[in-house]
């Protein structure tokens, strides 16, 4: 089947070697082809981290490996990771030479389990799925090959959750987002299990997955598989809010989902929020008056070219808490048919009063085609990539560059989760458009 | 000398062809020695990190034609490089002057039931769509491990689709597996360009062939009152301006790492002179190319009186420059050709060079002319340089090194090196654009530069504080070389 993509905004199975390098002291050991390694911390990357980028140890496959195989060599940079690089947790990714010739990387890998070394081995062929897909199977397999040995017990610990949210550097702002809502639902007396970040606790942490009470998926799709297979092998229960919640209206509604469900103490819970909103509402109020009066225009319609979980949090934010209306929105990620109807749904409900036209394509060359066909009366705001500079520029209208590739912004802990994460979409819309007047 | 064979729908990997390494340690004037003996031997590493591949370094040059597009016949990762060079196409729009557009690429998105059933449909459809959506002049199709693997006729997809479109539809080889020296991906390139995009001379031209990446303009101001016109190519060119470098008068390469294969193909098939001379890099290479340049176009008295002219200008301000260089240490790390010029330039400069980690070594390049060996050159004019590391980005010998050596300054000419000079507090320069520090004025651009980073140490002092460093306190400790092995099996095929 046809399924071309022009500009593409996310990677293949091993991309997942972002989801490695996003734990704290974690290292990926790629068996693959050389230059696959390079290209995804291309797309996915802004800067190598700890161990990331060129310091990720690869096979470099050859034509030898190709010919006669390749698991001697995996042995070998396996056993020079440990030597060389200084990590907590080594995790052997497969590219698409490994898995088409057919290397058993788990006999290889195994031997090394066998003697108590932390290591991990997932296949991830680019060929076999895309980076949000293998997100799941990558920390699936480290829950079953590393978490599963070295847990702390399975007796659940009062209040403590586990949070699978956002897929690291697919979604460029996932340190901010993991912080902000790391503190959020710590805000309402809950303990996290954040996993992945600067706010993680490293590999101590991922010990302590299978005691936690709850497990809490934030995301369309990507992740829910994590939660079912904890599910399956732990009996933790899991919390589905099934978009990014962002601003006032939605971090409230999904605060409130998890205080239910996890049954924590409620006026403290809604301590917490009365507090939170008191101050997003402050700030909401004090720039309501130039959003209504600002006279040389500001955006009216907007069109998302996102993932799922921020097409949606973004789309319900951009509405019902800025007043900026939907125009198409474009779902990008790939999502699986079995998930389509209720991210359809979402779009159907976007406010008590209207909904949205949405549809999924991983071809944004084609979006970008039909977006310019659009009759370009109002300003308009596109939440693309970096590759809708030029669209913007024709349509008239402002960007904001929120997936990959980023390209023309550098991001540190900016995020768009969460109450803090809603003031920062403000700040950043119309610090731009304010920007475009000379 | 290598023999171009246009009929064959690849092009020979380095190894293969040149006999091309990516493991040595010693010093570079032993790498000479064994490259002229024909004793040069590649080392394998038992523990290895991620490198580059060719695909990449053959999209770099496919990518900034104005009219053509890509077509990456790969799963989406492969992709993973399409914005960085439409970054670097955007970039140099703007320094050309040209609108802005973006670069079109597309992914054939090879998924798992491709790699059973096969995925020629898929692409013949990808170039069908891609073509109907922007309407080039060209397209090039980019191969991957995976499609190489799996056996799709790439080839005869091109050739139908040449015929059913009506414009060049190219295949180019670059499957990652196929060779550990990426720059084999400029080869494939190229390759593909003169084998099916440049047509059989016409007339002769009074222009010049530049092969460079998307360098500043430098030599207009040379060759424009020599009576020659400049095509830079292949960034920035138009596919009909590559049908006619046929014609050119001669062919200038700023890198033979680069330009290697274009420039003797150019010259064996349609016979248009390539300067062999190693880019002119240090007065003394520059002198060098420039008298070559006067040789091949004829023009040797105005050459000599550009040389006389700038030797005036350039040289009192290089003294002054020596003299504040003088005696400060350099470690070095880059793409092979590059390096060598880098080497020559530090030395002319004054500097001592400590060490180098270079890419890969070509004991010849395509033209077969021993004249070509910028490192020998190097060598000859400016005296040996201890700790030359053939290296293929391989970050933890480099660390290693460095942590051992601790220049003054780290140059680097790639991404992914400089942070490791920098996390030890070392100052560390990387320069992007090649034609800086290109002939007489580029010495000195480069002098300042250094002076430049030599003076700017804070950062690097606090980065030092407050880093981590993923490498073991063993390694570290440990001999640079102590995973390089000669015994490990290493097969040409």
């Amino acid at each position: 089947m046809l399924k071309l993509i022009e500009q593409p905004r996310y990677s293949c199975a091993l991309g997942a070697q972002q989801s490695v390098i996003a734990i704290k002291r974690a290292v990926p050991i790629l068996h693959s082809g050389p230059g696959c390694g390079d290209k995804i911390n291309r797309l996915l990357g802004q800067g190598e981290g700890y161990a990331g980028g060129n310091t990720v140890p690869c096979t470099n496959a050859s034509e030898s490996e190709i010919v006669f195989g390749g698991e001697q060599k995996l042995g070998n940079v396996i056993e020079g990771a440990f030597k060389v690089i200084d990590a907590d947790l080594y995790v052997v990714l497969t590219g698409c030479t490994s898995d088409i010739i057919g290397d058993d990387i788990g006999q290889v890998t195994s031997a090394y389990q066998e003697q108590d070394r932390p290591i991990v081995y997932v296949e991830t062929g680019g060929f076999k799925s895309n980076n949000y897909v293998s997100h799941e199977t990558v920390v699936k397999a480290i829950i079953d090959q590393y978490v599963d040995k070295l847990k702390k017990g399975t007796d659940k610990i009062k209040g403590l959750v586990n949070v699978f949210a956002t897929v690291p550097y697919q979604d460029p702002f996932w340190n901010g987002n993991l912080e902000e809502i790391k503190r959020i639902l710590e805000g309402i007396g809950l303990g996290v299990n954040i996993l992945f970040g600067a706010e993680s606790g490293g590999i101590n942490e991922w010990q302590s997955i299978p005691q936690a009470e709850y497990n809490v998926v934030i995301s369309a799709w990507a992740g829910l598989g994590i939660a079912q297979h904890l599910e399956a092998k732990y009996g933790t229960p899991y919390i589905h809010f099934p978009y990014l919640p962002i601003g006032g209206e939605e971090t409230t509604k999904f605060l409130r989902q998890v205080a239910e469900v996890t049954g924590i103490d409620r006026s403290y819970t809604e301590a917490f929020i009365k507090k939170e909103e008191e101050k997003f509402y402050m700030h909401i109020e004090r720039m309501a008056d130039f959003i209504l009066e600002f006279r040389y225009g500001l955006p009216r319609r907007f069109y998302t070219i996102l993932d799922a979980s921020y097409g949606i949090g973004l789309s319900k934010y951009l509405l019902n808490e800025l007043g900026i209306l939907p125009a198409k929105q474009f779902i990008i990620d790939d999502t699986p048919e079995e998930f389509q109807e209720a991210i359809q749904e979402q779009f159907n409900k976007i406010s008590s009063l209207r909904s949205a036209k949405v549809s999924f394509n991983v071809d944004a060359g084609a979006i970008q085609e039909e977006i310019r066909k659009d009759d370009h009366k109002h300003r308009a705001l596109i939440v693309g990539s970096a590759w809708e500079r030029d669209l913007a520029t024709e349509i008239g209208g402002d960007l904001l560059i929120l997936s990959v590739p980023v390209a023309y912004r550098l991001v540190l802990n900016c995020g768009y989760a969460g109450y803090n994460g809603g003031l920062r979409v403000i700040e950043d819309i119309y610090g731009k458009v304010l920007d475009t007047y000379r | 000398m290598s023999v171009i064979n246009l009929k064959a729908s690849e092009v020979q990997t380095r190894e293969a062809r040149l006999g091309s390494i990516t493991g040595f340690a010693g010093t570079a004037g032993e790498l000479v020695g064994c490259a002229r003996a024909g004793t040069l031997k590649e080392s394998e590493r038992s523990f290895s990190q991620c490198m580059g591949c060719s695909s990449g370094n053959a999209f770099c040059q496919f990518s900034m034609i104005q009219d053509a597009i890509v077509v990456n016949h790969a799963p989406v990762g492969c992709a993973g490089d399409f914005f960085t060079f439409n970054f670097v196409y955007r970039v140099g729009q703007m320094e050309r002057d040209l609108s802005p557009v973006i670069g079109r690429y597309f992914s054939t998105n090879i998924e798992e039931q491709d790699t059973i059933f096969g995925a020629t449909q898929k692409l013949a459809d990808t170039i069908r769509k891609a073509y109907e959506r922007v309407r080039p002049n060209a397209i090039f199709i980019t191969t991957s491990c995976a499609s190489g693997i799996i056996g799709d006729d790439v080839e005869g997809v091109a050739n139908d689709l040449s015929e059913e479109l009506r414009i060049p539809v190219i295949a180019c080889f670059c499957e990652g597996f196929k060779s550990k020296i990426w720059t084999t991906g400029f080869d494939a390139a190229y390759h593909s360009i003169v084998r099916k995009l440049v047509k059989p001379p016409e007339k002769k031209s009074n222009k010049v062939n530049v092969i460079n990446f998307w360098g500043s303009k430098i030599f207009d101001e040379l060759l424009n009152p020599l009576g020659y016109e400049v095509d830079y190519i292949v960034p920035f060119s138009t596919v009909a301006q590559l049908e006619h470098i046929s014609e050119a008068a001669a062919t200038i390469q700023i890198c033979s790492t680069l330009g290697t294969y274009i420039g003797a193909a150019l010259e064996q098939v349609y016979g248009v002179p390539e300067i062999k001379s190693p880019p002119a890099y240090g007065i003394a290479g520059t002198d060098r190319w420039m008298r070559e340049i006067g040789r091949v176009l004829n023009r040797q008295g105005e050459i000599e009186e550009v040389i006389a002219k700038e030797h005036e200008r350039v040289l009192p301000k290089l003294e002054e420059y020596r003299n504040k260089l003088q005696g400060k240490t350099a470690y070095l790390t880059a793409g092979a050709a590059h390096g060598h010029a880098l080497i020559a330039l530090l030395q002319e400069l004054g500097m001592t060079v400590q060490g180098a980690a270079i890419f890969h070594h070509d004991p010849i390049y395509d033209n077969g002319d021993v004249v070509s060996d910028a490192l020998a050159h190097a060598v000859n004019t400016y005296g040996d340089v201890p700790n030359y590391n053939v290296c293929n980005k391989q970050a933890y010998e480099l660390v290693n090194i460095l942590n051992k050596v601790r220049p003054d300054i780290m140059i680097a000419r790639h991404g992914g090196m400089t942070m490791w000079g920098a996390k030890l507090g070392i100052p560390t320069l990387l320069i992007g654009d090649e034609q800086l520090s290109f002939g007489y004025q580029g010495v000195l651009n480069y002098a300042e530069r250094i002076l430049e980073s030599l003076d700017n140490k804070e950062f690097v002092i606090n980065l030092a504080k407050h880093s981590t460093m993923p490498y073991t306190k063993w390694w570290l400790e440990q001999d640079p070389f102590s995973f390089l092995r000669s015994d490990l099996d290493v097969k040409t095929y």
